[in-house]
């Protein structure tokens, strides 16, 4: 076997233009943060929308909750993708559909539909999170605000929701850390984020255990430092005197 | 936009052959997985303190990586290291590359459900294995594991289905498993967007109806 080892690759020149391997990696590490941080905005405000229905009295709004998680968690992410990005722009009305085939790049086509895919379908897992972290609150609490006169929209405003959020903080910061895993699967619809620059590193340089392994230590060091990020929120908001309060 | 799903039923032999490669994906990877992540969770508590980090670290590195960079991996790298072992070029087929990328990945988020479920077992157990003169090996294989995993099938079966929607991903190796199946079907009549619903529905009907008698399980089960 003669596979030709050169750690230096990441410096050295595409044979694209001006730039060397490492700056692909760099461009592609900027595509998956886009994706991730816009995907988790859509995820985080739909899917407490989603989980305060779920927990609210009467049946259609829960009701209507609950569809919305059952469809978009016993879908494949894969399929999910497919839909918004093939299907999807071909029920749009025209002008819409013409747009998005041809009035942005292929790369902006790409984004949008992994962005509200990736959204949509982690504001299902969020929704499960809000809406256990509202549940797992003493009874009392809704029940004291209510007798202080609130209504149910200042309830969750003032006494419920800004409990449960910080309660939730660390199966968010799981599903925060997973939006950014799964936008890998944009590479499969053409967009050029991590994952798709290390393929192409690869495919260029033949270099395949180098380019996969820097994939690898980025994505390690992008999660760890999130993880870091996401104890220091924690560690901020805390309540004192709460469960997990003063560890 | 109309529909017209009737071009699917000529196209079901095809992609019965589909959801037979997923199944069987599934069903070794998740064997597969559990042996190995149980293997990682006993490790994982034992009293060796170098084995314990080890394991540890082979769980956190699994979990803070996309499933797809481990299926990239091991469909480029294991015929690359299986050819340096063996000097010859041995094509090990897009399928294997796979189920080892499966197996090595969910091994990881099995062992953390095997290491929830033994530490979930009293300690008495264990003591009172030791008093009748039990070694560990049969401790382990006699009263905690088969007490454990009753415990926490739930939580095996609900990541077992997380596992069968995430086979999909091996379209990124263009394996025929059910969905690139719909997919390339639907391109050969000219309708991608039925064959995408269809296949969608497919793994929504088995998901959904495997959640729900998991629901179902996990009630009876519970103590």
């Amino acid at each position: 076997m003669n596979y030709h080892w050169d750690w230096g690759i990441f410096f050295k020149s595409t044979g694209v233009g001006s730039e060397i391997y490492l700056n692909w990696f760099v461009s592609g590490l900027g595509w998956t943060i886009a994706v991730a941080l816009a995907g988790w905005i859509i995820a985080l405000a739909l899917g407490s929308v989603l989980g305060v229905m779920r927990t609210l009295p009467g049946k259609l709004l829960p009701a209507v909750a609950t569809t919305y998680v059952e469809l978009f968690r016993n879908v494949p992410l894969l399929v999910q993708l497919f839909i918004w990005y093939f299907l999807v722009p071909d029920l749009l009305p025209t002008p819409l559909e013409m747009w998005f085939k041809q009035g942005i790049s292929p790369a902006a086509s790409a984004y949008l539909s992994v962005v509200v895919c990736l959204g949509l379908f982690t504001a299902a897992r969020v929704c499960e999170q809000v809406r256990t972290g509202i549940q797992a609150l003493p009874r009392g609490q809704n029940n004291a605000a209510l007798a202080m006169g609130f209504t149910t929209a200042q309830t969750y405003r003032f006494v419920l929701l800004p409990q449960a959020f910080r309660v939730i903080i660390p199966p968010l910061t799981s599903e925060f850390l997973n939006i950014f895993k799964n936008s890998s699967v944009a590479s499969l619809i053409g967009l050029m984020e991590l994952l798709a620059q290390t393929k192409q590193t690869a495919e260029f340089s033949a270099n395949i255990f180098e380019a996969f392994t820097l994939a690898t230590l980025i994505y390690f060091v992008l999660n760890m430092s999130l993880m870091g990020f996401m104890a220091w929120v924690e560690k901020r908001v805390r309540i004192p005197g709460m469960m997990g309060g003063n560890k | 936009m109309a529909l017209d799903f009737s071009q699917i039923i000529p196209a079901l032999p095809g992609l019965t052959d589909g959801m037979l490669l997923t199944l069987k994906l599934l069903v070794f990877a998740v064997s597969g997985g559990v042996v190995l992540g149980t293997l990682l969770a006993l490790a994982r508590l034992s009293d060796n303190a170098l084995l314990s980090r080890l394991a540890k670290w082979y769980v956190n590195y699994f979990r803070s990586i996309p499933l797809l960079l481990v299926i990239s991996w091991f469909y480029l790298v294991v015929p690359m290291v299986l050819n340096w072992i063996t000097g010859d070029l041995t094509p090990v087929g897009a399928f294997t590359s796979c189920l080892v990328a499966f197996v090595m990945f969910e091994a990881a988020y099995f062992s953390e459900i095997v290491r929830a479920g033994i530490q979930s077992i009293s300690r008495g157990q264990i003591n009172a294995a030791y008093a009748l003169g039990m070694s560990y090996g049969q401790a382990m294989r006699l009263v905690i594991l088969p007490q454990a995993f009753r415990k926490m099938m739930p939580l095996l079966l609900q990541q077992s289905i997380i596992l069968f929607q995430d086979t999909s991903l091996v379209y990124a190796v263009g394996l025929m498993d059910f969905l690139n199946t719909a997919r390339s079907k639907g391109d050969i009549v000219g309708l991608p967007h039925e064959f995408l619903l269809f296949a969608g529905a497919v793994y929504f009907v088995i998901s959904f109806g495997a959640s729900q008698w998991v629901k179902r399980l996990q009630k009876r089960f519970a103590v």
